[in-house]
């Protein structure tokens, strides 16, 4: 039920470390000795059968894995019914940066806890559904700013890529030869640095 | 909770995207001392349950706490790893962008094994480049295909002396323009020194 141990995409990648940061709610199915502290709610030493906790999502996954289960995962609110409800009505109105910045990493890891698949078709749904709007961003990013804040990182990243792009294909067209130009952390530490002269 | 202040590391890394936020060797210490005693704990426990199991052929009551207890070892091994990992990276990136030499207010941002690195980096690079071809090619030129051997130039800053190949030594100031082979100055153009004027 749950993926194996492997590292989604490498061991090394903050942002899977950042999405495995995120609160999962959670279940014990067992008294878990001296690890008290994890409740911080409640001052007894052991953590009893049956509390239930927000834990990170890394922990969840270690304990909801093997054979013996120590807890049983739940669903974080942004993806149970309620909010797949709002995302199949309409998901490019939807603030996807205030429901989780990582929205789809962390859906991907949570669709396993969901044996239905409803998880799974609605991250594949808003993808799908979402994807014309950020392209259409890529291309024409003059229209209105704003609206990159409504990008989780995985968009994010995705609008980035593509603007970029868009921008080499332009100048390319308009002037063929491209100019040298600096490297672009000269470029950002120099702009940083007439702020700093600025404040000073 | 576990593995918190290796968590705040790599945001610190995620906060700014190119560049490097001062080495923290204070909360690297501390997140070492968090796998230590997470260590010696784990330890402990193991024994019990592997002295017990032997005994009562049942499942210790111990034994989730061992299983959270490793994971949090784990965890902040992981981020650990990823925040000196992905350190080195974004100054390998540095090496081609800045060229051999780094920016004091960047270079006093770095560890001194990570100034060791770079200084080892570069000069296995600049060993590298001197070993293709007869006498060497500099990999840091002609990045794009270029147009043309001579290009208009602008100094941006004021630079100082500066020696060309054939052995004429330039002037230069800010503001001044320049028409240069384009071999000579590219490296300045890539670290900022000149903007090349199409």
């Amino acid at each position: 039920m749950l993926p194996s141990s492997s590292y989604q995409p490498n061991y090394f990648s903050i942002e899977d470390i950042l999405a495995t940061q995120e609160r999962t709610p959670c279940k014990f199915l067992q008294d878990v000795p001296r690890m008290g502290k994890l409740n911080p709610s409640a001052e007894e030493k052991d953590l009893k059968v049956g509390t239930e906790l927000e834990l990170p999502l890394w922990l969840v996954l270690d304990g909801a894995a093997g054979r013996q289960l120590i807890l049983a995962p739940e669903l974080p609110k942004i993806y149970r019914e309620a909010y797949r409800e709002i995302l199949k009505a309409d998901a490019t109105a939807i603030d996807l940066h205030k429901f989780n910045l990582y929205f789809y990493e962390l859906g991907s890891y949570i669709k396993h806890f969901d044996r239905r698949g409803d998880v799974h078709n609605i991250l594949l749904h808003t993808f799908t559904t979402r994807f014309r709007l950020i392209m259409d961003l890529a291309n024409n990013a003059d229209s209105d700013p704003t609206i990159q804040n409504k990008l989780d990182t995985l968009e994010r990243r995705l609008f980035k890529d593509g603007h970029n792009a868009r921008m080499k294909l332009n100048t390319w067209l308009l002037e063929s030869g491209i100019p040298l130009k600096a490297a672009s952390m000269v470029d950002n530490h120099r702009k940083r640095k007439r702020v700093n002269e600025e404040l000073v | 909770m576990f593995a918190e202040k290796a968590c705040s590391l790599i945001k610190e890394l995620s906060r700014c995207e190119e560049g490097l936020p001062p080495y923290n060797i204070e909360l690297v210490k501390e997140v070492c001392t968090e796998i230590k005693q997470l260590h010696e704990q784990n330890k402990e426990d193991g024994a019990i349950v592997a002295n017990e199991s032997e005994i009562a052929g049942n499942v210790n009551p111990l034994y989730p706490t061992l299983r959270i207890g490793s994971a949090a070892v784990k965890r902040n091994i992981r981020c650990l790893l990823a925040y000196h990992y992905n350190r080195l990276r974004t100054l390998r990136t540095m090496r081609w962008q800045f060229g051999s030499i780094l920016p004091p207010d960047i270079k006093t941002n770095l560890s001194s094994d990570e100034i060791d690195w770079f200084s080892k980096y570069s000069s296995c690079l600049g060993k590298y480049m001197r070993s293709i071809g007869e006498d060497g090619l500099n990999l840091c030129l002609d990045l794009r295909p270029p147009k043309s051997l001579y290009i208009e130039v602008k100094c941006l800053i004021d630079y100082g002396k500066f020696e060309l190949s054939d052995g004429t030594v330039l002037l230069l100031k800010k503001d001044s323009r320049h028409y240069l082979p384009r071999s000579e100055c590219e490296e300045l153009i890539t670290q900022g020194v000149f903007h090349h004027i199409v």
